[in-house]
């Protein structure tokens, strides 16, 4: 079992949690995965690790509440345990020689691209941050980018905070503008990422994603995580817990991705209400 | 005394009622069938029957204590040889194996060798409520990497001989392919629990979630005193055919497939994971593999059809699984192989098309290779499509543990009398060195590896 130290909600819908995982805490590093269950009986949902502390032993996950299993990890409090947490999964992202890299987040996204950010400003990056989400109630971290970006761009799609649209808007004005980077990573929605590569494209700018999508065993068995690759004028499969999270953005198969994703969404949304009405009943 | 030419039925579960649950299908002998099976052994004297088996249990000597009716006795014989006896007993291919050179079997047929193991092993478990005991330790630290076969084995045989052995497993449970693979119709997951159990009380610690080559390297393990490692880490990512719409929503690896169903009960109506309730299922492949996740589909309410690209005779599956999938209703498409997966507008797999082949005269190797049949193009009518095609191996052990030698495709070199890798005090077996074979073969692998680790660690006891 694993015991949760410390629980904040950053928000009505997202909620971080720092937990004992003493090993994992000594290993994971920015862009990787860990994948836990809640309970006996629960279902593996893999989540990015948002950052740990090796001193202590704890890893830190930040997860939106979208369905069953989230709802119910949300319900356990600080000194409870959840079951199952394995982990570091995934390959590290790749940051060694990165001098200015401009990192897109968007929405819950942000808890992943936070520790990138971070470790990209200790190696003495020139880091300019992108963040995004729907409206102001739904804004987290942003001190965090604050305090480890040169610049930092805030935006919400309804103008309720920072300046009012999506997060490719500055990006292509500073490409437009003739501004530089050795890299754009970008965490968040498929769609948002989609729309951030085809941004950078004309620029010649390579462009880094986080893939998340469906998975089990995380460590390379099931091949419910695979995605393609258009590579070369040819179709590649890879797996995303093993030859990712992050993979090139001009490769990825992005509509393909999203399609793949929705394979349990009813199973999910009828699952999501049932834990609802327990907790209500309850 | 004339002896019964026909090995005693195993008696079954109902065919129109087994596809329709998951409990298992064969139900075992009873002490009087179990004892009148045993009186059919010859008790030959040069036993040919040890032979053939990889872990070389005593046959007769075991089968000798059923015929007197002391079938813990015979457990005894068992246990000397094999950490998993009702395992085996259910999984093995004895028809291939222990029962192919039964003296009896060359005018009738063997003795029931499998099933009468699988009386004694459950005779046992039903009876005996006491756990071994656990040995003195000699002091030296083992670690076992993968709590499939080759590691229970391996491990079983470390801790009867005193080594502090832990193991460490990926997954939430312990049991590898016994547990995410084996469906529970064929091996009940009780019965992998229990023999865990038996290792536990032997001394062996189970460190669930821990990924080697990711929580830990190979290294790590070394530095934290462990003398000798036993990599056992099983098969890796799942093959697919590389043909058009295998992305679709409803293609599954049968890896994904049986993992939903049997590690993570997706088949139960308040499991949390969920599975495509496919209603016409195409599974493409001939082994056990195919078997059991065709068999799955079934017991979710399909019709199920296998797609195979050479004859019946060829399928590489063991006999009696193909006879229980026909007996359930499982359709068999031989000589047929998918061309492309169609799907519809939500990305949902909708048809598969395929296309007839035939064999050709055999080549250099003696195998006939199949050949398609120029337009005999024809579209499956299916909405879930599982490919069984086996795995390569899982690369994170390797791309992490310097010096460890591995096969061009991936698998771990061993010295085959040892199981030494190219790494001094690392061993490796079972499916990580030889890609996808048997539990026993895992078993046979795990066994070897234990005795060489003992004689590197105690070359003078």
């Amino acid at each position: 079992m694993y015991r949760i130290v410390r629980k904040k909600a950053l928000n009505p819908t997202v909620t971080q949690l720092e937990i004992e995982a003493p090993l994992v805490a000594k290993k994971a590093k920015p862009g990787q995965f860990i994948i836990l269950r809640v309970d006996a009986d629960g279902e593996r949902i893999p989540l990015t690790v948002a950052g740990c502390n090796p001193e202590e032993g704890t890893v830190k996950i930040i997860f939106q509440i979208v369905g069953a299993t989230t709802e119910k990890l949300n319900h356990k409090q600080e000194g409870e345990s959840i079951q199952d947490f394995v982990g570091p999964l995934g390959v590290a992202t790749h940051l060694d020689g990165l001098k200015k890299v401009c990192i897109v987040g968007g929405g819950v996204g942000c808890a992943i691209a936070m520790p990138i950010a971070q470790a990209l400003h200790d190696m003495g990056a020139d880091v300019t941050s992108i963040i995004g989400f729907r409206n102001k109630d739904l804004v987290i971290l942003e001190d965090e980018f604050k305090a480890c970006s040169n610049k930092m761009y805030m935006m919400t799609d309804d103008g309720s905070y920072g300046r009012h649209g999506n997060v490719t808007m500055p990006l292509k004005e500073m490409l437009e503008a003739g501004e530089t980077f050795d890299m754009v990573i970008t965490i968040g929605p498929l769609i948002m990422m989609k729309f951030v590569v085809a941004a950078a494209k004309p620029f010649g700018v390579p462009v880094t994603v986080s893939m998340n999508p469906i998975m089990i065993d995380g460590t390379g068995m099931c091949g419910g995580c695979r995605l393609t690759l258009n590579r070369d004028g040819k179709k590649v499969t890879k797996f995303a817990c093993v030859d990712g999270p992050d993979f090139n953005g001009y490769e990825v198969d992005f509509d393909e991705a999203m399609s793949r994703g929705r394979m349990y969404f009813d199973f999910e949304r009828h699952a999501h209400e049932e834990t609802c009405n327990l907790f209500k009943n309850a | 005394m004339a002896i019964n030419p026909h090995k005693h039925e195993m008696p079954t579960q109902d065919p129109v009622v087994r596809a329709g649950n998951y409990n298992e299908v064969a139900l075992g002998y009873t002490e009087e069938i179990a004892v009148s099976e045993a009186a059919r052994c010859l008790e030959c004297k040069n036993m040919p029957c040890v032979s053939g088996c990889p872990v070389n249990i005593n046959i007769p000597g075991f089968i000798a204590q059923i015929k007197k009716g002391d079938f813990e006795a015979a457990y005894q014989v068992i246990a000397k040889d094999s950490a998993l006896p009702a395992v085996c007993g259910r999984v093995c291919p004895q028809e291939s194996q222990c029962e192919s050179k039964c003296t009896l079997g060359i005018k009738f047929e063997p003795v029931g060798i499998g099933r009468l193991e699988r009386f004694v092993a459950d005779w046992h478990n039903a009876n005996t409520t006491e756990l071994p005991e656990k040995p003195e330790s000699n002091g030296h630290k083992v670690a076992v990497v993968g709590s499939g076969p080759s590691g229970l084995t391996c491990a079983g045989d470390l801790a009867r001989k005193g080594y502090e052995v832990t193991v460490f497993e990926a997954l939430h449970t312990a049991g590898g392919v016994l547990v995410y693979g084996i469906p529970e119709f064929r091996l009940p997951k009780a019965i992998v629990a229990k023999e865990v159990e038996g290792l536990k009380a032997l001394g062996v610690k189970m460190e669930t979630n821990v990924v080697i080559g990711k929580t830990l390297t190979i290294d790590e393990l070394f530095e934290e005193g462990f003398e000798a490692v036993f990599i056992g880490s099983g098969a890796g990512l799942p093959k697919f055919m590389n043909i058009p719409g295998e992305a679709l929503k409803g293609v599954y690896s049968a890896n994904e497939f049986l993992t939903r169903i049997n590690l993570m009960k997706a088949y139960k109506p308040d499991g949390s994971t969920p599975v495509q309730h496919g209603k016409k299922v195409a599974v493409v492949g001939g082994g056990n593999v195919a078997m059991d996740a065709a068999r799955c589909a079934k017991r979710l309410g399909a019709d199920v059809t296998i797609v195979y690209r050479r004859t019946e005779k060829e399928l590489p599956a063991r006999r009696e699984e193909v006879e229980h999938a026909m007996e359930e209703g499982i359709v068999f498409n031989m000589l047929t192989n998918p061309l492309s997966i169609g799907g519809d507008e939500n990305g949902c797999v909708n048809s598969m098309v395929c296309q007839k082949m035939e064999l050709s005269e055999p080549d250099e190797s003696g195998r006939a290779k199949p050949v398609p049949v120029e337009g005999s193009e024809f579209t499956l009518d299916v909405d879930c499509v599982i490919m069984a095609l086996g795995t390569s191996p899982n690369p994170l052990i390797k791309n992490t543990t310097a010096g460890l030698d591995t096969q061009r495709w991936g698998g771990i070199i061993v010295e085959e009398e040892t199981g030494l890798t190219s790494r001094k005090g690392v061993y490796a077996g079972g499916d990580a060195v030889t890609g996808a074979a048997t539990v026993i073969l895992a078993m046979g692998a795990g066994k070897t590896a234990a005795k060489a680790i003992d004689e590197y660690l105690m070359p003078n006891a």
